[in-house]
């Protein structure tokens, strides 16, 4: 039948030459191409002693982050927690007392503030709701364990390092 | 017969017997390597330096899994199976002359277990008992794909034998000798047999492919046909019986296509050496070369098994019967003619 697009095409499968059939041609041209790369470099990278180049938008581990004067950035409003898809952040506020006022910025704190690896999908939207800046996934690849609840990161793991210790 | 005499005989074989286990053992290291670096890998680099160490942890792996033997197949045959595929492939290194006779300790001894005058024969015998272990071990299973899968290796065997007896009949025209050793001697220095046998060569190589059930005629494991092949139901170490005989069988056919077509020990400028390094090192040194020759084919192995796909089943039965049997006739006929002429003038 005639074609009204004129964009068939039509295939045509011819038998195989005498020097098709043979193969040999062939095989040595494509023994050529694999030995070729037998001296190209291997795009392997050695894991755990060599880590790949991350890109500058990389989104790692997160971290709860510090003001200049080392407090505590995070205020438990529960932005992070709401705007998670994957429901992977809870946390249990709590009132600062007058004490620990070098400790957090705000009068309201996260007692615990805890982030199941496992759920994340490392999407930065909690990021991206949180009015203080207190959270960035800036971190490093998370790394492998055996047990469930080891994936469950609390502050322990979370928090910034005081400033003194940086410094 | 003294005792010297067997005792000396006793060394060679356990010598011999030790090298084929452990070049077979590192082929397996060899392979995985050579896969990974014509694929822009790296292969197994955790076990020792380079992962040198990965054949014996793979060894202990198989040693150390589960053993399962199902209670619907035939447990004597199901244990003899890879037990017969295994003794096949290691006794073939008998008749392989390794070295010109070496002098030590004021003992001329020749590096050869036996070099009876059929040898070539006896090469060709134990090859094909060596379906007998991948048929028995696949019948033995009571398992479909284990039964298809021993069918399609002894039938390519069968069809691939017939070519590979055709074009070394070609040969035995020009050498008029069943010896290996002295089909070997024959080719000293430069006289190679591959230099007046090259399409008989070519026949010899693409058979010693598809008897040793390597790519591109390993359909006896094609996993997307037949899941693991004749081996399916095999775990443990009567598994790494098959997988290691494999490679066994891969080294003793690199050494007689070496020793055959590319002139064994023999090596241009061998007699200066011989004098250069006397009788004791000049036939080890040789044995090296031989050595060498033989890592080149297992190499080559397993470059065309990292480049060429898998043949069909009736492909893989058209190019054995309709190709390689014509071509191998061809070949005789065109051999003893040219050498009817050479005699003749």
């Amino acid at each position: 039948m005639e074609s009204l697009s004129n964009k068939k095409k039509v295939l045509e499968q011819k038998p195989l030459s005498f020097m098709e059939k043979m193969y040999l041609p062939a095989i040595a041209k494509g023994m050529g191409i694999t030995i070729s790369h037998l001296f190209k470099k291997e795009a392997t990278i050695r894991y755990p002693e060599v880590e790949r180049e991350f890109s500058t938008n990389f989104r790692g581990m997160h971290s709860l982050k510090r003001d200049e004067n080392g407090k505590e950035r995070c205020t438990a409003c529960g932005l992070c927690a709401l705007s998670c898809p994957a429901e992977a952040i809870t946390m249990i506020a709590a009132e600062r007392k007058p004490e620990e006022k070098d400790l957090y910025r705000e009068e309201k704190y996260a007692a615990t503030y805890e982030i199941n690896m496992l759920r994340c999908i490392f999407c930065g939207l909690c990021e991206e709701a949180c009015p203080k800046e207190a959270i960035y996934l800036d971190g490093p690849i998370v790394p492998a364990d055996y047990l469930r609840k080891d994936f469950i990161y609390g502050k322990d793991k979370l928090v910034e390092a005081p400033l003194e210790m940086k410094k | 017969m003294d005792s010297g005499f067997v005792i000396e005989k006793f060394i060679l074989v356990a010598v011999i017997f030790g090298i084929s286990l452990v070049i077979a053992m590192y082929s397996t290291y060899a392979e995985r390597k050579v896969a990974a670096y014509l694929q822009d890998r790296l292969g197994p680099d955790r076990a020792g330096p380079f992962g040198i160490l990965q054949p014996l942890a793979d060894g202990l792996k198989m040693f150390m899994k589960e053993e399962i033997i199902p209670t619907s197949s035939n447990r004597f045959l199901f244990i003899a199976g890879p037990g017969l595929a295994l003794l096949c492939a290691c006794i073939g290194t008998a008749v392989i002359p390794w070295g010109s006779p070496v002098l030590i300790a004021g003992k001329t001894i020749p590096l050869q277990v036996s070099d009876i005058n059929v040898g070539v024969l006896y090469i060709f015998g134990v090859v094909s008992l060596g379906v007998y272990g991948v048929m028995i071990g696949g019948w033995a299973s009571n398992n479909k794909y284990s039964l298809l899968s021993a069918i399609r290796a002894a039938s390519q065997n069968i069809s691939y034998e017939i070519a590979m007896g055709l074009s070394i009949i070609a040969l035995l025209l020009m050498t008029n000798t069943l010896s290996l050793k002295e089909i070997v001697d024959q080719q000293h220095g430069w006289r190679w047999n591959v230099l007046y046998q090259p399409l008989g060569f070519l026949i010899f190589m693409v058979c010693s492919f598809a008897e040793t059930n390597r790519a591109p005629f390993d359909l006896p494991e094609c996993e997307t046909e037949l899941i693991g092949g004749y081996h399916t139901e095999y775990s443990s170490m009567k598994l790494g019986f098959y997988l290691f005989a494999e490679y066994i069988n891969m080294f003793v056919s690199s050494a007689v296509m070496a020793a055959l077509y590319w002139g064994g020990y023999n090596y241009p400028g061998m007699d200066s050496m011989a004098v250069w390094l006397g009788p004791t090192w000049a036939p080890l040194f040789g044995t090296a070369v031989f050595f060498g020759k033989i890592c080149a084919f297992i190499f080559f192995f397993m470059w065309v098994r990292w480049t060429i796909p898998r043949f069909r089943y009736d492909q893989l039965m058209n190019l054995g019967w309709k190709g390689l049997i014509p071509l191998a006739i061809a070949n005789i006929i065109i051999t003893g003619v040219v050498i009817a002429i050479i005699e003749k003038f």
